[in-house]
């Protein structure tokens, strides 16, 4: 398909894509937003959710927020040496972001497997509601961040549309910030 | 998408001819239902809205039939259950709401004029658009299905309150009950979708030298509500997926034995059910601000006035729900503070009513069919309004709570905003969709038998809620004082003259159909307006709409400039004397 007109003028100065891919991030912060500000209230009634919060593991909740912000560096770079229009290295630094979203979903897997096989499901009592919701649709954001980088794959090694590669870059960074606020919200306040 | 990006070009790169005209033989599948052209994508919004108008219309003739005639067999329907009421009320509000009034007038009209407005060639993503019709497409389906599935669809009123909502034993729709919540996420994933697009392609992609306050005003209306969609309804995805796993997992978000909160799903909703009342109603003003100037060949009276007022508006629009909610055991002194916000909100609405009549004082007003659905829009949406500030005040609200006052309140804000608007615009840009006029005296026909029957709905339905007659009940029969004759005098008069108003949209199925193939020729400008959507080089633009894209040198509503022989000034007409463009 040929890219209308339409896409590529720029009245604001802002390309088309970091445009939108903003106005993306503004809808997810919402959605984001809904959902923790829930959580908040029940929180500020219910002070017993501190002792639920007391079963999280702390340590791997600490070791995915390292891994997650690594992803984000490799990010960066990959979003450098795109600037620098090195399609084969960008790529390399895709996969190396993806790895680190690869890593934070398998690390999530083994944890909750984890916490079920200790009888905190899902349905135990609001505290895990939330906890296995807000962790499970910020999973959800990672492992779509990393197959949408296997798409871009291909074309960024060719050294074609690398703009992409920032786009990918500051949604992966939105995800990052989102588990900045669930990782204290979740396991550290107890 | 072979092509290497050129996304940091702007307004000079796109002179060179574009090669949109070598598109080649498509097939009928491609051209209809794969299309990525923002013409198509509008036209499937529109008709999948109108379709699910009709469906939506049809439920209201069996409830309000059911109520007025309580216990009789519905012709076409048969007898109506309670349970059947509850689903058939329920799925008539959703209908309306979010399969009827934000596809037609966002989606449809967003995606139409949008890039003719605003001088390109389509959306800056076409497959982001069509991807956003076809999840909305079977989110419609979801919905629908849900009435064959076992226990019936879902009934536990559109607000789909707590735990109605959430527990199976109470809604009694294990399956409707999940389906329609589904239903409805994804109908806000398609909006949020679109909303991106039409965001990004008025920002980035208006003609040279259209500057921001050289925008129609119904794009700007359409590009407010999309922002204002995309921050509040983020809250309520949220809250969906914590009912759907209240209703299928077993959580307990919204149970209070669990731990939960059922007002916080009333929060949740609302902070996204009030804002969208100004999502659909600033795309409907918009519309009618468009038809008021150009038949009234007069400047739009005020056009940064109603511009700010629908930005304040929107502000607002967000610290206004908990009017909702005046009998949920709110804290009384939150309960003043949200009187205040909502009466203020009422405000810049009413400031922009003034701005449409300013328009309308010494204009040359010409009682077109279009022109009278925007006159009667005004006229409905000011009794809407004027009834709303009885309900915003918190005092009043506690006895009108749940009657039919809040009823015909806010069918006399939906009703012009979701038909009576829409029929403004469908009348008004139907020439330049279809290339033909509908016919005139069948269109003012249908106007009064669908205006005159509409006040007769609706104005008994103020005084039955005043005498207290209550929201969702199936049957007055057992409530003594409102089963008394006067009272079903009233409900029979709404009932008859719903019939009436249906029977007549007939009138303008027919015209639609019969103008398309032999409608008099419309030619490129048959309203004389100033807009780009009316420079296009055929009527119905092509692919790609222009040949050589325009380039835009004044405002919209240049109309009777004094001096000049035309009494309008299309935006691409360059000045008589070459001036260095500012651009």
């Amino acid at each position: 398909m040929q890219r209308p007109i339409a896409t590529t003028r720029s009245a604001t100065g802002i390309p088309t894509g970091r445009l939108a891919v903003w106005w993306v991030i503004a809808s997810e912060i919402v959605i984001f937003g809904g959902l923790l500000a829930s959580y908040l209230m029940h929180r500020l009634g219910h002070p017993e959710f501190g002792n639920y919060a007391a079963y999280t593991n702390t340590y791997i909740g600490a070791f995915n927020t390292f891994v997650l912000l690594t992803s984000s560096l490799s990010a960066v770079l990959a979003h450098n040496a795109a600037e620098a229009k090195d399609g084969v290295k960008a790529a390399k630094y895709l996969l190396g972001t993806c790895f680190g979203g690869l890593v934070f979903a398998c690390v999530k897997a083994y944890e909750w497997n984890y916490e079920i096989s200790q009888g905190f499901t899902l349905t135990t009592n609001a505290f895990w509601s939330f906890y296995y919701t807000a962790a499970g649709l910020h999973a959800c954001h990672v492992i779509g961040g990393c197959i949408i980088m296997l798409i871009l794959y291909p074309d960024v090694k060719k050294g074609k549309e690398l703009q992409r590669v920032e786009l990918i870059g500051n949604y992966w960074h939105f995800v990052d910030i989102v588990w900045i606020f669930l990782f204290p919200l979740l396991y550290i306040a107890k | 998408m072979a092509e290497p990006a050129q996304e940091s070009e702007s307004h000079g790169a796109e002179d060179h001819g574009h090669g949109h005209d070598d598109h080649h033989q498509e097939s009928w599948f491609i051209h209809y239902c794969w299309s990525t052209d923002h013409k198509m994508i509008a036209m499937q919004y529109m008709f999948t809205g109108m379709a699910m108008a009709i469906i939506g219309g049809f439920m209201a003739y069996v409830f309000r039939m059911q109520l007025a005639f309580p216990g009789i067999e519905v012709p076409g329907f048969g007898q109506v259950s309670p349970t059947e009421y509850n689903s058939l009320v329920t799925n008539h509000g959703a209908i309306m709401i979010f399969w009827v009034a934000m596809p037609v007038l966002i989606a449809a009209f967003g995606n139409y004029l949008i890039p003719l407005m605003l001088g390109c060639d389509d959306m800056v993503f076409p497959r982001l658009n069509r991807l956003s019709y076809q999840i909305f497409l079977i989110s419609a389906i979801v919905l629908l299905g849900s009435f064959f599935v076992e226990g019936g669809a879902f009934g536990g009123a559109w607000t789909a309150y707590p735990p109605l909502s959430s527990k199976a034993e109470y809604n009694m729709t294990p399956l409707g009950a999940p389906l329609w919540v589904i239903a409805v996420g994804l109908e806000f994933v398609a909006f949020l979708l679109g909303g991106i697009n039409f965001v990004t392609t008025a920002m980035n992609s208006r003609a040279p030298g259209m500057k921001m306050f050289d925008i129609p005003i119904v794009i700007w209306m359409i590009v407010i509500a999309s922002i204002l969609f995309m921050a509040s309804v983020g809250p309520l995805i949220a809250g969906a997926i914590m009912l759907v796993f209240d209703q299928t997992a077993g959580t307990g978000f919204f149970d209070p034995d669990k731990g939960g909160d059922p007002v916080l799903w009333q929060h949740l909703f609302w902070f996204f059910g009030h804002p969208e009342v100004y999502v659909v109603l600033l795309p409907a003003v918009g519309i009618v601000a468009e038809i008021i100037t150009v038949f009234s060949r007069k400047k739009l009276f005020g056009y940064k006035t109603v511009i700010f007022t629908a930005l304040a508006t929107g502000l607002l629009s967000f610290f206004v729900w908990a009017h909702h909610q005046f009998i949920s055991g709110i804290d009384p002194r939150m309960a003043n503070v949200f009187t205040v916000t909502t009466v203020l909100i009422s405000v810049p609405i009413a400031e922009m009513m003034f701005v449409y009549i300013a328009t309308l004082y010494g204009g040359s007003i010409r009682l077109t069919t279009p022109m009278l659905w925007a006159l009667s829009f005004i006229f409905a949406f000011i009794i809407g309004g004027v009834t709303g500030i009885f309900l915003g005040a918190s005092g009043s609200d506690i006895y009108f709570h749940d009657t039919y006052f809040v009823l015909a309140h806010f069918h006399y804000t939906f009703y012009p905003i979701a038909i009576l608007s829409v029929f403004a615009g469908v009348t008004y840009w139907y020439p330049k969709m279809f290339g033909t006029m509908l016919n005139e005296t069948l269109g003012k026909i249908h106007f009064w038998l669908t205006f005159i029957p509409y006040n007769c709905i609706f104005i008994p339905l103020f005084m039955l809620g005043l005498g207290g007659q209550h929201r969702r009940i199936w049957s007055y029969e057992n409530f003594p004082e409102l089963a008394r004759p006067e009272y079903y005098a009233l409900r029979e008069f709404a009932t008859i003259s719903l019939v009436i108003m249906l029977l007549a949209q007939f009138i303008f199925i027919f015209n639609f159909f019969w103008s398309l193939k032999s409608g008099k020729k419309a030619g490129a400008n048959p309203w004389k307006a100033c807009t780009l959507e009316w420079t296009t080089d055929q009527t119905p633009p092509g692919h790609g709409n222009w040949k050589e894209l325009p380039t835009c040198y004044r405002g919209p509503y240049e109309f009777s400039v004094p001096g000049r022989e035309k009494d309008y000034w299309p935006q691409n007409e360059p000045e008589p004397e070459p001036e260095p463009s500012a651009s």
